[in-house]
């Protein structure tokens, strides 16, 4: 009897899960790190189904690990409330409203860019998106913990893109990732190598 | 076939992206470009596009250049591969080695992998603004100055920072979207 009441918990969180999701999907605007204030107010000051400090956890997870934070978010918060089935809905939640949205507009995309005034506006929304990164990155930046390494990894990480693709010398951009990943990872070695010795 | 390609290509972006929405944009970018599958300029436009609908950036690109290359089923594919492998990992993370972040090899991984994506994001804006404003997407090009893309440009860097110190916060992406639409509107069409 427990165990089924269980069961029948499970499905309705799960349920529960896919309309929430569905609804931040829906109305979040500016991707990962605003989905990030909704998910807090929605999960854990409205419903309350985990707490504060599990969901500090959460957010340094799904920032540091591939992947859209909103689908990382929605997983995790699956996965604690009812399981795989949780984890599934969830993402299907998220994921869903964009997917329609965008579908629908890539069926008229090309018809309605061909409109003479809809190319004008789309000239200043160039300029606009060359702002948006350049404000994202800048933000990152200043963000950034600075020290040695960051610094020259940062500065290596920008020249080298962008005099790459000046020359149109193809470098995946995922090398650039692994590369950084290795350099972290023998910057530790060395510390811990040299604490070593200092320890002598 | 093309399904297969969008897939396994958005399933590479989905698996190599951290940080989210805008450090996906340069690997997005990089990925587009090489299969030729749209040009840098209509890369910008899904870009504005992804800003102002609801969902995470990822997402949206992802199911539009999969539209775009194979119609339905492409857009599944390709939003199937962009999701798959962050669902997989925290699924696993969060089931079996709950602890697996906390490990300094991880973070030491990581913190090597930060700096660089903030570059990959810096660098991008960078090259954009060397190919719109500049004309310049290689060396040879001689630089040719957009007048009018500088003063949409610095229209909106003046507004980022009065709106800034007015109401205390960053203006959202969708309103400095449809200022830079007017602005566009208003200097192309004259």
């Amino acid at each position: 009897m427990a165990n089924e009441n269980k069961k029948e918990s499970r499905v309705w969180y799960a349920v529960r899960l896919f309309l929430t999701m569905l609804k931040i999907g829906a109305f979040t605007f500016g991707g990962g790190y605003a989905m990030i204030a909704i998910l807090e107010n929605e999960f854990v000051s409205k419903k309350q189904w985990i707490d504060k400090d599990e969901f500090m956890d959460m957010v340094a997870l799904a920032e540091s690990t591939p992947g859209p934070i909103a689908i990382n978010s929605a997983t995790y918060l699956g996965y604690k409330k009812a399981g795989i089935i949780g984890s599934a809905m969830a993402t299907s939640g998220v994921v869903l409203p964009s997917f329609v949205i965008i579908y629908l507009i890539s069926l008229f995309f090309e018809r309605f860019m061909g409109l003479e005034y809809v190319g004008y506006a789309f000239a200043g929304i160039k300029v606009a998106v060359i702002y948006l990164i350049g404000a994202a990155g800048i933000k990152l930046l200043k963000g950034m913990k600075k020290n040695t390494m960051t610094v020259t990894l940062i500065s290596l990480t920008v020249v080298a893109l962008v005099v790459l693709s000046l020359l149109a010398v193809r470098f995946s951009t995922i090398l650039y990732i692994l590369v950084g990943g290795v350099v972290g990872t023998c910057v530790y070695l060395i510390h811990i190598i040299r604490k070593k010795e200092v320890t002598k | 076939m093309i399904c297969l390609e969008l897939f396994l290509t958005f399933l590479k972006i989905g698996a190599f992206t951290f940080g989210g929405g805008y450090a996906m944009i340069p690997l997005i970018r990089d990925e587009v470009l090489s299969h030729g599958w749209m040009t840098d300029e209509r890369i910008m436009d899904l870009i504005a596009v992804s800003e102002s609908t609801p969902g995470p950036i990822a997402i949206n690109m992802a199911t539009f250049i999969g539209s775009s290359q194979g119609g339905f089923a492409g857009a599944v594919c390709a939003t199937l591969g962009v999701v798959l492998p962050s669902f997989v990992i925290i699924l696993i993370i969060t089931a079996l080695v709950a602890n697996l972040m906390k490990f300094a090899g991880v973070q030491a991984f990581l913190s090597g992998v930060r700096p660089v994506v903030v570059g990959l994001i810096c660098a991008t804006s960078v090259t954009m603004f060397l190919s719109v404003i500049l004309s310049v997407s290689h060396f040879t090009d001689a630089i040719s100055v957009d007048v009018r893309g500088v003063i949409i440009l610095a229209a909106l860097i003046a507004i980022h920072f009065i709106y800034k110190k007015i109401k205390g916060k960053r203006p959202s992406p969708i309103l400095m979207i449809l200022i830079s639409a007017v602005m566009g509107i208003a200097a192309y069409s004259l």
